[in-house]
C-alpha cells in the first residue's frame, strides 16, 4: 500500500510539511488543519501521520471510511455523520476533526508535503505493513 | 415515492415548512389527534425551554395541559408524548440520541416516563419537531407519518393485512415507505405488537436502521405500559422520515467545544472500556456476575441474591453469542456500543418458529428478570423470551418480575395446574414461561390474567384463588403498580428508597445507590441517604431532559476519578455534560444548574401524580420483600447475616429466639427505618410529611403556576 514515511535524522524542523498540508486541503495557514504533525524532542523532531492501518473502519457506524485500491484509508464525506468514533478510536491519534465541515480528516499520502520538505525527510513509498516504524526512519530509508 | 405507499389511504394531512434546528431546538412541537384527525404545530416558548428544557420535561408539560384531573390511561385525552431533547441528535458525544416517551400508565395510573435508543427522537427533531404529542383514539388501526423533507404529516389507515408485531411490521413499513436504501437510513419507526393489545405491560419499540447489518434493530421504551396505550389508541406505527443526519444537524452554538469534549470522551471509552466493564463486547450483561457475587442478583422472585448456575447466563456467555466488532451504538457516535445483538437466531416456539431473526440483546435487566429471577438459566430461553417480548411489544422487566411472582405463587400452592390451564410454573420452567407469553399475546388463558401485571394479579389471586392477601402483598414486587427492575435491595435502605420514593414506580433509572450505600458504606445516616436520594434522582432525571443516555456517565470512567472529591458523582463526566449542554444551547450553566433543571420537572411530575389522585406518602409504600425476608426459607438462606444483625442492631441473642420471632423483629425494625427514610427524604426534597411539594418549593423552582399551586394546596 501507499504510505508516507519520515526520517527524523533528516528533519530540521522547518515544518513546511504542516503548512503545505493545511494549505493544500483547507486553503489555510493554520497548521491545526494539517494531517502531519511535527513535534520537537530532545533528539530532534517527531512526525505523526496516518499509517493506513485501517483499524478505524470497524468503528464507523455508517461505512463512511474505506480503503481505496492503493490501500489508503479515505473518508466519504457525504456519508459521514461527524461522530468522531474514528477520531477517538484511532490508536495513533492521527485522525483529526474539522469542526467547520464537521468531518474527520487524515493523511491520504498525497505527497504534497514531500515536495516542499527542504531536507528530503519525507517520502511516499509502497509497503506491506502498516507500522509506526514509518515515523521513525525505519521503513523506506 | 414508493408506489406501495401511494396506494395507502390517507385519513388526514398537514403540510408544513420544517423549522431549522437552532441550538438544539426547532421551536415547534407536533400535535396529532388520531381520533378526530387534527394535526397542528405548537410553538415552543422561551419559558418552556427555560423551565422544562426538553425531552421528559417537554413531554410532561404537554401532557399536563392535555389531560384533566380525572383522565385515565384509556381515555381519549390521554396522550403519548415523545421527545429527545436539545442535545439529542448530537453525534460527537457517546449516548446522545435518546427518546423519552411519557403517558398515563395503565399500571400506575400516573405518568410513566420511559426512555429508548433508536433514531426516532432525533429524526423527529431533524424533521422540524421538538416533540410529538399524540392524543385521541382512532376507529381503525393507523400510522402517523412525518416526512420532514416533503413537509407533510399524515394519518394513514393501516391496511388490515399489515402486521402488528414489530419485527414483521418493520419490514412491511420499509417495503411500503422507503423507496431506496438511503430512505431506510433516514427513517425510524415506533411500534408495539399484539402483546400490547392484550396486556397492561406493553412496550414501545424504537427502530434504527443498522447500516452494517442492512436491517432494522429495535430499542425499547419498556416501562409502564406505554405500548398498551399506543395500541388502545389503535396506532400501529409512528413513522418519521428525516433529512440526512450530519455532524451539525443540531446546529449547536459551539461545535469546537462539543468536539473537544467528544474527542476526550471517545478516547476515554477506547482506552478504559477494554480493561473495565467491556461494554463494547458484553454490553450490560457484564453486570450479571457482579450482582451475583455481591448477593444482589434477583433469584427466585427476589428471595435470594445469588445462584450457583449464574455462570450459565453471565457476560462471558453473552459475549460469545453477540456478534462482535460491530459499532453497536443505538445512536451515531455511541462507542460505548452496549446495544448488542445475536444475529440469525432460529426461533423455536410460537408463530415465528423457524424464522431466523436478530435478537436485540439480551441486556442485563432481561437476563436477570427473565433468567435468574425465574430460575431460568438456559441462554436459548432468554433469547426466545427477549425476541418475543420485543416483537409482541411486551416489557421484559415487567414480564420477568411478573413471572417470578407467579412462580413463587405456584410453589406456595396459590396456583396449580388447574388454575394455570395445565401449565407447571415452578421456577425454572422455560417452555411453560414461553407458553404464558404466547397466551398473553393472544389474550387467552392464564396469559391473559398474567398480562394484567402484578398488582391486579394479586387482587385476582385473592378473589379467585383464596390467596393470603398479606403474603401476595409481601412477595409481589411492585410499587405504585409498576413491577420492580432487577436489583435486590434488602440490605440497602437507600436503594429501597431509590425504588420506593420515585415518581413513576420502582425503576433504577432514578437512583441506583446500592454500592454507595451497602458495599462502600458511604451513606451511614438518614441525612446522607436523603441527600443521595435528592441528588441522584435529580441528576439522572437530567439525562432525560436533554436526550442523553446515562451509561456513558458511569459505565466507563477514567481511573483518575477516584482521586476526585466526590467519586460517586464522577465530576469530570458531569463537567462534560455542562460542556455539551452549553455547547449545544449556547447557555452557560454550572453543575448545580443541571440539578435545578431537573428539580422543576421532577416536582411537576410529583404534582401531576397528586392531581390524578396518587403521589402521596401512602403511594410510596414498598412490598416487604424489598426490605427484608418474608419467608423462613429466605431467612434461613442468609441466617448468619440476619442473626449477626440481631446481635448488632438489637443487642439480643438470636440463639434464644425462634425463626419467626427473629423475622418479626427484623420486620418491625426494617419497616420502621423505611418510614424514617421517607421523613428525611421528603424534608430534603422540600415536600410535606405527606409527600406534597410545598408552595414555597414550587415558588423557588419557578413553577408556581396557579393550577399547579391549586393542586398542592388541597393537601397542605
Amino acid at each position: 500500500m501507499k504510505v508516507l514515511t519520515f526520517n527524523p535524522e533528516l528533519c530540521t524542523g522547518a515544518r513546511d510539511c504542516e503548512a503545505t498540508c493545511a494549505q493544500t486541503w483547507f486553503k489555510v495557514t493554520d497548521v491545526a488543519k494539517s494531517s502531519i504533525r511535527i513535534t520537537p524532542t530532545d533528539q530532534g523532531f517527531n512526525a505523526e501521520f496516518c499509517i493506513q492501518c485501517g483499524k478505524c473502519l470497524d468503528v464507523c457506524p455508517v461505512d463512511a471510511l474505506y480503503q481505496d485500491k492503493k490501500g489508503i484509508v479515505r473518508v466519504k464525506k457525504n456519508l459521514c455523520v461527524g461522530c468522531m468514533s474514528c477520531v477517538g478510536f484511532c490508536p495513533y491519534g492521527v485522525m483529526h476533526f474539522d469542526t467547520e465541515e464537521v468531518v474527520p480528516f487524515k493523511c491520504i499520502a498525497c505527497g504534497q508535503c514531500v515536495e516542499t520538505c527542504p531536507n528530503g525527510a519525507l517520502k511516499i513509498i509502497e509497503t506491506e505493513e502498516a507500522s509506526t516504524d514509518l515515523w521513525n526512519g525505519l521503513v523506506g530509508w | 415515492m414508493n408506489e406501495a405507499k401511494a396506494k395507502l389511504h390517507v385519513l388526514s394531512e398537514f403540510t408544513y415548512t420544517p423549522s431549522t434546528v437552532e441550538r438544539g431546538y426547532t421551536g415547534q412541537t407536533l400535535y396529532v389527534n388520531v381520533g378526530d384527525g387534527t394535526i397542528k404545530g405548537k410553538p415552543v416558548t422561551e419559558d418552556m425551554k427555560e423551565k422544562f428544557i426538553g425531552g421528559r420535561g417537554f413531554d410532561l408539560w404537554l401532557l399536563w395541559q392535555g389531560i384533566n384531573d380525572s383522565t385515565k390511561w384509556n381515555d381519549p385525552e390521554n396522550e403519548i408524548v415523545i421527545a429527545s431533547g436539545p442535545c439529542g441528535g448530537t453525534t460527537q458525544y457517546p449516548g446522545s440520541g435518546k427518546s423519552i416517551a411519557v403517558s398515563i400508565s395503565p399500571l400506575t395510573h400516573v405518568p410513566i416516563d420511559s426512555n429508548a435508543g433508536g433514531h426516532y427522537g432525533p429524526y423527529l427533531k431533524f424533521s422540524g419537531w421538538d416533540a410529538i404529542e399524540v392524543q385521541g383514539k382512532a376507529e381503525k388501526d393507523v400510522f402517523v407519518y412525518v416526512d420532514g423533507p416533503a413537509g407533510i404529516v399524515q394519518i394513514i389507515e393501516a391496511p388490515e393485512d399489515s402486521p402488528t408485531d414489530t419485527h414483521m411490521l418493520g419490514h412491511w413499513l420499509n417495503d411500503h415507505f422507503a423507496a431506496s436504501e438511503k430512505d431506510k437510513q433516514q427513517m425510524s419507526f415506533v411500534t408495539a405488537g399484539i402483546g400490547s393489545d392484550h396486556s397492561y405491560i406493553g412496550c414501545l419499540n424504537f427502530s434504527l436502521y443498522d447500516r452494517k447489518r442492512h436491517d432494522l434493530r429495535y430499542k425499547q421504551a419498556g416501562r409502564g405500559g406505554i405500548g398498551t396505550v399506543f395500541r388502545d389508541k389503535k396506532i400501529k406505527a409512528l413513522i418519521v422520515k428525516s433529512f440526512p443526519v450530519k455532524g451539525d444537524s443540531n446546529h449547536p452554538a459551539d461545535m469546537e467545544r462539543i468536539a473537544a469534549t467528544g474527542a476526550d470522551m471517545q478516547h476515554e471509552v477506547a482506552t478504559f472500556d477494554p480493561v473495565q466493564n467491556r461494554m463494547r463486547s458484553r454490553g450490560t450483561s457484564y453486570l450479571v456476575q457482579i450482582m451475583n457475587d455481591y448477593d444482589l442478583l434477583p433469584v427466585h422472585n427476589y428471595k435470594f441474591g445469588a445462584h450457583p448456575d449464574t455462570p450459565k447466563i453471565n457476560g462471558d456467555i453473552w459475549e460469545a453469542q453477540y456478534t462482535q466488532n460491530m459499532p453497536d451504538g443505538c445512536w451515531y457516535g455511541c462507542t460505548v456500543a452496549c446495544a448488542h445483538a445475536v444475529d440469525a437466531y432460529e426461533v423455536r416456539t410460537g408463530p415465528y418458529k423457524g424464522q431466523r431473526v436478530i435478537v436485540d440483546g439480551p441486556e442485563y435487566e432481561t437476563i436477570a428478570g427473565c433468567g435468574s429471577n425465574c430460575g431460568i438459566f438456559e441462554p436459548w430461553a432468554l433469547l426466545e423470551i427477549n425476541f418475543y417480548c420485543d416483537t409482541y411489544g411486551i416489557d421484559t422487566i415487567s414480564f420477568g418480575t411478573g413471572m417470578a411472582f407467579v412462580m413463587e405463587c405456584y410453589e406456595a400452592g396459590i396456583l396449580d395446574k388447574e388454575k394455570t390451564g395445565g401449565l407447571d410454573l415452578h421456577f425454572g420452567k422455560a417452555e411453560e414461561t414461553l407458553e404464558v407469553m404466547h397466551q398473553l399475546a393472544r389474550g387467552e388463558g392464564f396469559g391473559k390474567i398474567f398480562g394484567m401485571g402484578i398488582r391486579q394479579m394479586k387482587q385476582y389471586f385473592v378473589e379467585h384463588f383464596d390467596a393470603d392477601p398479606q403474603f401476595v402483598q409481601d412477595i409481589g414486587m411492585e410499587a405504585k403498580g409498576l413491577e420492580y427492575s432487577e436489583y435486590l435491595t434488602k440490605e440497602s435502605l437507600a436503594q429501597q428508597g431509590g425504588y420506593g420514593l420515585t415518581n413513576k414506580g420502582p425503576q433504577h433509572d432514578e437512583a441506583w445507590l446500592i454500592f454507595m450505600d451497602q458495599v462502600n458504606n458511604q451513606l451511614p445516616t438518614f441525612e446522607d441517604k436523603a441527600e443521595a436520594l435528592h441528588y441522584f434522582p435529580m441528576w439522572r432525571t437530567w439525562f432525560g431532559l436533554c436526550g442523553f443516555c446515562k451509561l456513558p456517565w458511569n459505565d466507563v470512567v477514567d481511573p483518575k476519578n477516584s482521586l476526585s472529591a466526590e467519586p460517586a458523582k464522577i465530576p469530570h463526566h458531569v463537567q462534560n455534560y455542562v460542556e455539551i449542554y452549553s455547547g449545544v444551547t449556547g447557555k452557560e450553566v454550572t453543575t448545580d444548574d443541571l440539578i435545578d433543571m431537573s428539580e422543576r420537572v421532577y416536582n411537576l411530575q410529583r404534582v401531576m401524580n397528586i392531581r390524578l389522585g396518587y403521589g402521596l406518602r401512602d403511594h410510596d409504600a414498598i412490598p416487604y420483600r424489598s426490605a427484608g425476608p418474608v419467608t423462613e426459607e429466605e431467612y434461613l438462606s442468609r441466617q448468619e447475616r440476619y442473626d449477626d444483625q440481631i446481635r448488632e442492631w438489637f443487642d439480643k441473642d438470636p440463639e434464644t429466639m425462634t425463626t419467626q420471632e427473629k423475622m418479626a423483629l427484623h420486620r418491625e425494625y426494617r419497616e420502621g427505618r423505611y418510614e424514617k427514610l421517607i421523613d428525611a427524604v421528603y424534608k430534603r426534597r422540600g415536600w410535606s410529611p405527606n409527600g406534597v411539594p410545598t408552595v414555597e418549593k414550587l415558588q423557588q423552582l419557578g413553577i408556581d403556576y396557579p393550577d399547579v399551586v391549586a393542586i398542592v394546596k388541597k393537601y397542605l
